[in-house]
């Protein structure tokens, strides 16, 4: 037995390891990235040669995921939560093969939006998929229920989805280990059919899924996550599902007086569920996220037998992420406020780093537009997203991963011509490929400036897939080798870049500017574990 | 929440051991090594703890904070309630005053008087600090300076953890034993000069 300090990501990560994982797929996302590095890291894993390479993106993920599940074997993929929406194709359809070797894809929700487009909960996904979803409270429940997830999915047949958001992936406790298993051996699915979803196939795959929810309902009634605690003070009876629970507890320190129903383990236990509705006066319910237990407990026509409390009557808000304080006010309590924040407080935004590539090619895209009209600079997802913030103002869409390209195509179709699009190397491979190949058979009119700092910077400067690729991608696509541009982003070249970009801003058809300059982060990383792994050697 | 000063600058709570804090500053000025630190220390005193950091977008000079909770009983919510703050550290003087409806009645500031200004409407020094001195518990040092005067330009935050520590419920031994464990793999010099500017923080809080 062996107690370690781990984040909530980590704890995922070592249960994974110790629960007989092959391979881990993923792609970088806030808060879901220190899964895969811990791993990337832990000599453990790599010693048993457990897989662990950045995928293109988390559709890639998935896919290679189920097929290491379909040869047997236990696989993990991990994203954020808006990153299931790449990967929803296979994932739900995953749920009609089947899973062969244990399959666990943990998605990770950022309730507030601390860095992301939307905060999307992820067990509607599970839900919709039809698959049995794990929500942990805390990091001992985060490393049991990867260690154990492997064998439910077995057990079940099924891919397990594991949902935890921002606040349990990025804090840190004690966490005890159990001992390690062995991974499975190499094996092919009894069924030899149930991978194909052919529609004759898929009819009868669909059916046994449907036939199993009973028994993954009764797993839950029965589940270790699932616990109903009586109280005497039936006035209230509380459910808190995952993270909730600990703030619940976090305001009753001797103890909590009502009856509640922790949830852990979806489809969620409904006897258990029955039972403290049918023994309380009025029930609050507890979840991060969107209100989907709380509106199912409503249902259409409001026929729950008691009041139900929660988001949607106002007791809790709507959006944005719970606490202790939140869960305070709806249980009636009085919030200690300390001193008000003075009106001297500022912002503290995050900004471009000083010295960033990013800086400088806005700077001469910013200087080549001027005549052109604003409005027509469509963006993507990254450290370059800050361009939005002052005192750039430089681009004015980011909506998903490689809507860039294909927005600056929609608005040149509509006659906005020219549009830029400014894309990053990873988001590049990760979703524009597909877009700027749309563009290139119709030879529309924009300019894609790749802002390439040769690394996945935001989620920490992870490996990105394109280094080294990119030129090649494009030209393989079918760019103009003439309207193939690359260009060093620094202070010295504004005028030479301002000079390519209205070239090519002039050009009425497609062009590409890779501005290409190492992220200035990575790059003094690579130089001080150069200098590090220097002086150790000379040392030894 | 009675707390008494005891003569070896530790504070122990009514026989309990249990600590709200709350670590600010800006992105890069090394507010996760200090926590990193006193999870060590946490860990030798066989505690329970959460502790909460920010990643992601709030780096590259965005405020960040990191949540920090130590008890002798399981510890529930990862992030410390309003009005629960035992103590808010800050390794800058503005992001002191960031989460000051965290602090209790009773509670602590200590931080250092070094701005960070990479915001071009960011407030005089002097307002900042005035505020901060406002509340009764205060201490402000300039870490920046006793740590450059150690030769250790980068360990302003090792100093202010210092003239923390007499207000963090550990004994100072595991806050050393967490720089050693911390810093070890980075050699014994860079150990030795961490805990240089640690025990140069605490001195500069005891004058």
């Amino acid at each position: 037995m062996n107690e370690v300090v781990l984040l909530g990501a980590e704890a995922i990560a070592q249960g994974a390891i110790d629960g007989g994982m092959s391979g881990v797929y993923a792609y970088p996302g806030t808060p879901s990235t220190e899964i895969t590095e811990y791993i990337q890291r832990n000599s453990g894993a790599r010693k048993e040669g457990i897989h662990s390479e950045w995928s293109a993106n988390e559709k890639t993920a998935m896919e290679s995921a189920i097929g290491m599940s379909y040869a047997g074997k236990r696989a993990m993929v991990c994203m954020k939560h808006v990153g299931l929406n790449v990967a929803a194709d296979p994932f739900i359809n995953s749920a009609i093969t089947g899973a062969g070797g244990g399959l666990i894809v943990v998605v990770a929700d950022d309730p507030s939006m601390h860095s992301s487009q939307n905060e999307q909960d992820s067990r509607f996904y599970g839900d919709f998929a039809l698959l049995p979803i794990l929500e942990p409270a805390d990091q001992q429940e985060a490393y049991d229920m990867a260690y154990n997830g492997f064998s439910l999915s077995e057990k079940v047949g099924l891919p397990v989805l594991m949902r935890i958001t921002t606040r349990l992936s990025h804090s840190r406790s004690r966490v005890l280990r159990m001992k390690n298993i062995a991974e499975n051996e190499l094996k092919l699915p009894d069924d030899k059919k149930k991978f194909i979803l052919l529609p004759s196939i898929a009819r009868e795959r669909y059916k046994l899924l449907l036939n199993l929810q009973d028994d993954l309902t009764e797993l839950s009634e029965n589940a270790a996550y699932n616990t109903l605690k009586d109280g005497n003070d039936r006035s209230l009876g509380i459910i808190a599902c995952g993270i909730s629970h600990n703030y619940l507890m976090e305001n009753y320190p001797e103890g909590i007086p009502h009856p509640v129903l922790k949830i852990g383990q979806y489809p969620v236990p409904v006897k258990k569920i029955k039972e403290i509705t049918s023994s309380c006066k009025e029930i609050l319910v507890l979840e991060e996220g969107y209100p989907i237990l709380e509106k199912s407990l409503l249902g259409l026509l409001n026929n729950s037998p008691v009041p139900i409390r929660g988001r949607l009557d106002g007791s809790l808000p709507r959006d944005g992420e719970l606490n202790s304080d939140l869960v305070r006010k709806a249980l009636g309590m009085e919030v200690h406020n300390g001193p008000e924040i003075p009106e001297i407080m500022v912002n503290r935004p995050p900004a471009l780093c000083k010295g960033c590539g990013h800086i400088d090619i806005y700077h001469s895209l910013i200087e080549a537009l001027t005549d052109f009209g604003e409005g027509r600079t469509f963006a993507d997802i990254g450290c370059y997203t800050l361009g939005a913030l002052p005192p750039y103002n430089a681009i004015n869409t980011c909506v998903d991963m490689g809507a860039s390209i294909t927005m600056a195509k929609g608005a040149a179709d509509a006659g906005l011509v020219p549009s830029v699009a400014v894309i990053g190397d990873s988001t590049f491979t990760h979703s524009g490929m597909t877009g700027l190949l749309d563009a290139v058979i119709e030879n529309s009119p924009i300019t894609i400036i790749i802002s390439d700092n040769e690394t996945t910077g935001m989620t920490g400067g992870q490996v990105s897939s394109a280094v080294g690729r990119i030129e090649g991608i494009c030209l393989g696509i079918g760019v103009e080798e003439s309207h193939l541009k690359i260009v060093t982003p620094l202070k010295k070249n504004h005028d030479e870049n301002v000079q390519v970009i209205l070239n090519e801003l002039n050009y009425h058809g497609i062009s590409v500017i890779i501005a290409r300059r190492e992220c200035i982060q990575t790059a003094s990383k690579r130089k001080r574990i150069e200098v590090e792994t220097k002086s150790l050697s000379t040392k030894s | 929440m009675l707390c008494e000063l005891h003569p070896t600058n530790k504070i122990k709570y009514m026989g309990m051991k249990k600590s709200n804090i709350i670590l600010s500053g800006v992105g890069g000025q090394g507010i996760l090594t200090i926590a990193g630190i006193i999870g060590m220390a946490t860990l030798k005193e066989k505690l329970y703890f959460k502790q909460s950091e920010v990643h992601g977008m709030s780096q590259r000079g965005g405020a960040v904070q990191s949540n920090f909770r130590i008890a002798d009983t399981p510890v529930a919510s990862d992030l410390v309630p309003l009005g629960q703050a035992d103590l808010i550290l800050s390794v800058e003087p503005l992001e002191t005053l960031r989460y000051l409806p965290f602090l209790n009645k009773n509670g602590w500031l200590v931080c250092n008087s070094s701005p960070f200004i990479n915001v071009p409407d960011y407030p005089e020094l002097e307002k900042i600090l005035n505020t901060i001195a406002e509340w009764p518990n205060h201490l402000i040092i300039d870490a920046d300076k006793i740590a450059k005067d150690l030769g250790n330009r980068r360990g302003s935050n090792m100093v202010i953890l210092g003239a923390a520590s007499q207000y963090i419920c550990l004994d100072f031994e595991s806050l050393e034993s967490g720089i050693s464990a911390i810093f070890e793999r980075k050699g014994d010099a860079v150990v030795q000069q961490n805990l240089l500017a640690l025990r140069a923080g605490r001195d500069a809080a005891l004058k």
